[in-house]
């Protein structure tokens, strides 16, 4: 199983590095990293493989998106279920 | 291959364009509860519906967090309650609408729709005692939902019916004027009721649904009108048309995600996906400003009832391929006090109930949510009724009125 977890916001020193040590921490196996800086506009999107994953996933979501609102990002963790729903027949 | 632009569409839908899983349903067949003593038939309804909905509002929950969807109602929805009070002897309508409140409230679900009757074509035992208790029943509880369907294109209009409910939403209005006359907001007279309609106020389980169900809604008036307002000005209608597919596929392929989990996790079968635009006062959640986004100058204007016919259309277009069961209402909600661009329209004066009522024969619904004066007579409510029910029929579509007479005020 895999997630999609993305980061928005204003660029900052370290962001790739603390969400990938959370990841690491949490056994969360990082497959795919696309990132891209728009004059300081940071946005990231990684992609997951959480079947090792040492607590639940909604914790695990709950952990990134309050590490985000202390470094002023947005960072939001779903399942890849819903954006395979959405964009592929 | 997921990208991520597709990625990115997906997360703005949601954290800016208010996307939301409006509400999972569980209808809940109640026919199997029927007793000849009332409080028999009490302790039977509440049993059974806190049996089989206990974990729905926990499974929701779980949901949400774990596939990053807010999901905002947890509801459910239960067999006409005229059909299984008429078994009773002594017929207490009151104490089964609080019975209904109490099994809601034990699962934490946010509403129970069924406290309802059909009578297209004429009263059954149990039918009148649970129409003339709604006003009552609607007062002295709080979560609970009741509709009557009045009329069918087949069976015409029960007129006998549209008169006891314009007494009927007076009354209620008047019971509850303390508190906004909440009471009228949580009952719906329908023309051509859906069996199988997740939305409250108008959801009840159809005699012909299977023991328990789980029906999706999904909602998202705001993405609609980003997806247009990101396309420009130089679209054509084709094109309009074709961007409200494309969105309203996006939509109901989520909803059907949902409502596959759900149905596999709570081990109920999958019902079926209702699409409908649902606005709600948030900004940006309005389908008056979908409809302004097309073009128009306000909603109300001429060219209203077009432009919701062709968003409308679009709408189940694009839905009846995304989930491989589309049902309920599916198309566009226009309850006039829940949306800010209807609510803005009304205040100009743009938007009148001619205008409303000729909007209503290509909607999903009908009138919904429209404050009228608190002196208004229950025979001009019933006329009122009389009118919507009669575009229902003869167009062979759901029409449904909800309308609230603001007591006290003119």
């Amino acid at each position: 199983m895999r997630a999609v977890i993305t980061v928005v916001g204003k660029d900052t020193v370290g962001i790739l590095a603390k969400v990938s040590t959370k990841c690491s921490e949490h056994k969360a196996n990082v497959a795919e990293v696309t990132q891209s800086v728009l004059q300081d506009l940071f946005a990231m999107i990684m992609i997951v493989d959480i079947d090792q994953l040492n607590i639940p996933f909604t914790d695990f979501s709950e952990q990134l998106s309050k590490m985000g609102e202390d470094m002023n990002l947005k960072i939001h963790t779903m399942h890849e279920d819903i954006f395979d729903a959405m964009h592929t027949i | 291959m997921l990208n991520a632009k597709d990625i990115l569409e997906t997360i703005t839908m949601i954290h800016e364009d208010n996307l939301d899983i409006r509400t999972i349903t569980m209808g809940i067949s109640l026919l199997d509860c029927a007793d000849g003593d009332m409080d028999t038939l009490c302790r039977k309804v509440y049993e059974k519906i806190v049996r089989r909905a206990e974990k729905l509002v926990e499974t929701g929950e779980t949901m949400e967090k774990e596939l990053g969807i807010p999901i905002i109602n947890k509801r459910i929805s239960v067999t006409p309650a005229a059909m299984i009070l008429a078994s009773a002897e002594k017929r207490d309508a009151v104490k089964l609408a609080k019975t209904l409140e109490k099994a809601a409230t034990t699962c934490g679900a946010n509403f129970i729709g069924g406290f309802s009757a059909l009578v297209q074509k004429g009263f059954a035992a149990g039918d009148r005692e649970l129409i003339e208790a709604i006003p009552e029943a609607l007062s002295e509880t709080s979560n609970v939902c009741s509709s009557v369907n009045i009329g069918s294109t087949k069976a015409g209009i029960n007129m006998d019916a549209v008169g006891m409910m314009g007494r009927v939403i007076r009354e209620a209005a008047e019971l509850t004027a303390d508190r906004n006359c909440i009471g009228p907001a949580k009952l719906v007279v329908f023309c051509n009721a859906p069996e199988d309609n997740p939305f409250m106020a108008g959801a009840f389980h159809g005699p012909g649904e299977p023991d328990t169900v789980i029906n999706v809604g999904v909602s998202g008036p705001g993405v609609v009108r980003a997806a247009l307002a990101k396309a420009g000005d130089d679209c054509d209608l084709t094109q309009v048309a074709y961007i409200i597919k494309r969105t309203a596929f996006k939509i109901t392929r989520m909803g059907q995600l949902v409502a596959q989990e759900a149905s596999r996790r709570l081990n109920v079968p999958f019902g079926i996906v209702d699409l409908s635009l649902a606005p709600t006062p948030a900004v940006g959640d309005s389908v008056a400003h979908i409809l302004e986004e097309m073009g128009l100058e306000t909603c109300g204007c001429c060219g209203t009832t077009a432009a919701l016919a062709l968003l409308n259309d679009a709408v189940k277009k694009g839905g009846v391929m995304a989930s491989s069961h589309v049902g309920g209402l599916s198309g566009a909600f226009i309850p006039v006090t829940e949306d800010a661009g209807m609510i803005a329209a009304a205040q100009n004066g743009c938007l009148k109930l001619e205008k409303l009522e000729a909007m209503t024969a290509v909607c999903s619904v009908g009138l919904d949510m429209i404050n009228i004066p608190g002196d208004t007579p229950a025979e001009v409510i019933s006329a009122l009724i009389a009118d919507e029910a009669a575009i229902g029929m003869v167009n062979h579509k759901t029409t449904a009125v909800r309308i609230i007479p603001a007591i006290g005020k003119r």
